[in-house]
């Protein structure tokens, strides 16, 4: 498992220097580090933090939002009416609740269909894994700087570590 | 009572180089049709998200006051902006909203703003100044008082139904991301 402060040192690194976002359980670690490094806004909706992240880019910050799943359907509109449209770049961590279908119900259809959904809105996106984090955080890199829209990198349980291992 | 293009045009002769953010409808229209600069960033959509938006510019550029240009309809939309930024605080935010009591875009349905009192909505979330105004003087009298004092500020302006004719903004969204993050640097 990748710890939450290596985890953050690795965004710092590749350049994301604001950070917004609504917590899930799964960035409980993450979002511990952020906020001891006080790097963290708190948002009360994913599509409040979307568009604070927008305001953020446009005021010479590179920004990263973190969400559960379920805040992809809040922010949908925000991301594809706003940032999408407006070539405003933002990184969107989000953690995938019912993954394989293994999670609490109000989980089970957005975790059975949120890849389809960032395709069907045609955010690019990658699934995190432990062995391949430098990889994946070059081409989250890449696609920010290149797209100028909203890249997405899931995050599955177990990955990095949480507030309770 | 005026109409809120009278009231835009009162606002934007007070400012110079301030960052501006206008709600999507017919407030970005309208100020386009104003005055157009280079430190103004007119939403087309994301409704509710303007004081958002200005929140993510404030945060971020604390020497600079940045002024929101909200309506009823997208305040009450995103209404749990008014506690974020409640909550934050920031000195530099002062928030305009032009409560005309419709979603005028739409064909002037009511909202509820006739009912809720939003300026007392963002005072009892933790805004530092909140006033109600209707009157021209009144209004340049206190968005001056707000340009000056820290904030976070909250103008409500009350106006009527009236809509300009006023087309689309001319500009293209991408363009104008590129345009606002330069004049604001």
């Amino acid at each position: 498992m990748i710890d939450s402060d290596v985890f953050v040192q690795a965004l710092q690194d590749v350049g994301f220097d604001f950070f917004t976002g609504v917590p899930d359980s799964i960035l409980g670690g993450i979002i511990e580090t952020l906020m001891e490094r006080r790097l963290y806004t708190p948002a009360v909706r994913e599509d409040e933090a979307v568009a604070m992240a927008a305001g953020a880019y446009m005021a010479g910050r590179v920004p990263a939002v973190l969400m559960q799943n379920s805040g992809l359907g809040t922010s949908l509109n925000a991301i594809i009416s706003l940032n999408v449209i407006y070539r405003q770049p933002c990184l969107l961590l989000i953690s995938w609740r019912g993954f394989q279908g293994k999670d609490a119900p109000e989980h089970l259809v957005m975790g059975a269909n949120m890849t389809q959904t960032l395709d069907a809105v045609r955010i690019p996106h990658r699934t995190i894994s432990e062995q391949a984090l430098a990889d994946d955080l070059r081409w989250t890199a890449q696609a920010f700087m290149k797209e100028r829209v909203p890249v997405a990198l899931l995050l599955k349980k177990g990955i990095v570590k949480g507030l309770h291992p | 009572m005026q109409s809120r293009a009278r009231a835009i045009a009162a606002l934007l002769e007070q400012l110079t180089n301030q960052p501006v953010i206008i709600c999507n409808g017919f407030p970005s229209r309208e100020a386009y049709k104003i005055a157009d600069r280079p430190t103004h960033f007119y939403m087309i959509g994301s409704m509710g998200m303007a004081a958002a938006i200005g929140l993510g510019v404030a945060l971020n550029k604390p020497g600079k006051k940045v002024v929101v240009l909200d309506g009823d309809g997208n305040v009450l939309m995103g209404m749990g902006t008014l506690a974020t930024v409640g909550a934050l605080k920031p000195k530099n935010f002062v928030h305009v909203v032009l409560d005309n009591e419709v979603y005028g875009s739409t064909g002037n349905q009511p909202t509820i703003s006739d009912v809720v009192r939003l300026e007392q909505v963002a005072k009892a979330a933790g805004y530092a100044h909140v006033e109600r105004v209707i009157e021209r003087e009144d209004i340049v009298y206190e968005f001056k008082e707000m340009l000056k004092k820290d904030g976070p500020s909250m103008l409500l302006i009350k106006v009527t139904e009236q809509a300009e004719d006023a087309g689309r903004v001319m500009i293209e969204p991408p363009d104008m991301t590129e345009r606002f993050k330069k004049a604001i640097e």
